[in-house]
């Protein structure tokens, strides 16, 4: 019975986790003795997935499935499942996969754990390690039903190359009116934005900025790393910028390969959203800031001296190394 | 409307984490225990329901009696009955099953959660509650208005939000949006007097076999110091990110 993965798209492109989750269903394969079978929906690269362990791609292609209905998703990953009669299913920790586990859990009976940071720890019992106690602690969780549903979080197992031939089949699940009885009115999305669910590097700013004016050198730092920008709770309490940006434990979880904060204390809530990153570097005057604590990297001193010179030095560090 | 807002009773954000008993418990000695932030903007976002449009509001949580000063706060702040499933919540199934059978008994229109939970952070239950009973369900919910049986919902999404036109009876899993930060209400003395004479119903679980189960926990790996670069050496950072840590 093979490993089911749900490798996500957007307009027709894998997303970055669409490759992690694939790696993570080979190394789970691998250690059950299995194959891997990926569901796609809407997706113009199929083949792509055999560089990443892909044995097997049920292609689903319906106009109905654009934009995303996670009730009509988990019934499609519900289907693929019955179908391959698989056991094991792998999803992603973005915010559509995260909206659709627990439907397509209590379709399939199964037990779901998300925020799986690494690869099982055994298989037999089947225990993964996950995040708990929003990051400030992890989990060995036993699933013990029959099907076992992991959400993979963002950044934690990385892409693996693993070249497989691969056989893309078109599947064609059915599907009825009482599956769309949400219904998507308007999408707001930023465009030609790195999102912080995708980034591999996250510039934040907080009350230490002083004001939503002083934004621009964020902004300017973000656009110089290809990161994404965030801000810490006060600020977006504050409306200096938006919810979406807001990072910690009550807004979104950061886990990129590198987390700038600047002009931010380090409260211990902030910590824990962002504790998943792997490098932090802190810049803020005040050298007792608890983050300093948590960080790899610090420098003591005013943002507003810096970052301009932060900025100056990555433009020269850019040109040098292409 | 009848409203029914699920609340979990979790450690204060503020909380440092230990293990016990072998690392296989959560160590709640000197933990202070509230309402799951995530579920407290849905109750205060619940009161507005109560307050512009006449709805009924009920509080149901999944737990032990000591659980109950948390549920008492609930009322406090304005909900008009309460409900408390005598059982431990072993995993996220167990909590959902629980709370159909709350929703089954109760008749209720809309049933609000949380987005997850700040100590375990399943964010399964209001999904697997909805898909029990079949009803709608919007995830990561941070804008809810109601005109008679149609709804209209604001989603999170990676990158942005997008607006969801559906029907109740509905389930959500709430975070902070669907009221702002400074819209949560301290309970006053009032409001705590009275929260003393609501009822709060104590009933008995239903069976639901575990499905997932923490048999151990680790506290993260203990952090080396800080490098420390001098402010005037800032070409001393970007060294250090590209040739040390390799981020760059």
């Amino acid at each position: 019975m093979p490993v089911l993965v749900y490798t996500e798209s957007d307009k027709g492109k894998f997303k970055k986790n669409a490759f992690e989750v694939a790696s993570y269903a080979h190394k789970v394969a691998q250690d059950l003795g299995d194959t891997v079978t990926a569901v796609t929906i809407n997706n113009e690269e199929n083949e792509t997935l055999g560089n990443y362990g892909v044995s097997k791609v049920l292609k689903v292609s319906n106009e109905k499935l654009n934009p995303f209905n996670a009730k009509a998703y988990a019934n499609v990953l519900a289907q693929a499942a019955e179908a391959e009669g698989a056991k094991v299913i792998i999803l992603s920790s973005s915010a559509d996969t995260k909206f659709l586990a627990p439907i397509l859990t209590t379709k399939r009976n199964g037990g779901y754990v998300p925020n799986v940071v690494a690869a099982p720890v055994s298989t037999s019992p089947f225990v993964v390690k996950r995040t708990a106690f929003s990051n400030k602690g992890f989990a060995h969780t036993e699933i013990t039903s029959e099907t076992k549903i992991i959400g993979v979080s963002n950044n934690a197992f990385g892409a693996v190359e693993n070249s497989t031939s691969v056989n893309v089949g078109d599947f064609a699940p059915s599907l009825g009116d009482g599956d769309f009885t949400t219904k998507s009115v308007e999408v707001d999305k930023v465009m030609g934005k790195v999102t912080i669910a995708d980034a591999d590097i996250v510039v934040s700013g907080g009350r230490g900025l002083k004001g939503p004016e002083n934004w621009g050198m964020i902004e300017e730092l973000a656009k110089v790393l290809g990161a994404a920008t965030a801000c810490s709770k006060p600020v977006s309490d504050l409306g200096w910028r938006p919810h979406s940006e807001h990072v910690g434990q009550t807004g979104k979880p950061v886990a990129s390969n590198l987390y700038i904060a600047i002009g931010i204390s380090g409260a211990i809530q902030h910590l824990a959203g962002v504790s998943a990153s792997k490098t932090k570097v802190v810049i803020n005057n005040d050298p007792e800031a608890p983050f300093f604590k948590a960080a790899d990297y610090g420098i003591v001193g005013d943002a507003f001296e810096v970052v301009p010179k932060l900025i100056e030095k990555l433009k020269e560090f850019k040109v040098q190394n292409g | 409307m009848k409203i029914l807002v699920c609340i979990s009773n979790v450690p204060d954000t503020t909380s440092k984490i230990n293990f016990t008993e072998g690392d296989t418990k959560f160590d709640t000695n000197g933990v202070q225990f509230v309402i799951n932030p995530n579920d407290e903007f849905g109750l205060t976002r619940a009161m507005w329901f109560k307050e512009k449009q006449g709805a009924v509001v009920h509080v149901a949580t999944v737990g032990g009696p000591q659980t109950e000063p948390t549920i008492r706060k609930a009322l406090a702040i304005g909900a008009d009955e309460a409900i408390r499933v005598d059982a431990e919540p072993t995993d996220g199934f167990f909590v959902a099953r629980q709370l159909a059978e709350v929703v089954k008994n109760g008749g209720y229109d809309l049933i609000i959660g949380g987005r997850e939970s700040i100590d375990y952070n399943g964010g399964m239950v209001p999904g697997i509650l909805a898909t029990l009973l079949d009803m709608n369900f919007v995830n990561t919910c941070i804008g809810l208005e109601v005109d008679g049986s149609n709804a209209t919902a604001i989603r999170e999404i990676d990158g942005g939000k997008e607006k969801i036109s559906t029907s109740l009876p509905l389930v959500i899993g709430g975070q902070k949006g669907l009221v702002e930060e400074s819209d949560l209400r301290i309970p006053n003395m009032r409001g705590i007097m009275m929260a003393r004479q609501k009822k709060l119903n104590v009933v008995d679980p239903v069976d639901a076999p575990m499905r997932t189960n923490d048999k151990k926990f680790e506290k993260p790996a203990p952090k080396g110091p800080v490098k420390l670069v001098e402010a005037d050496n800032v070409a001393g950072l970007v060294d250090l990110l590209h040739n040390e840590a390799k981020v760059i």
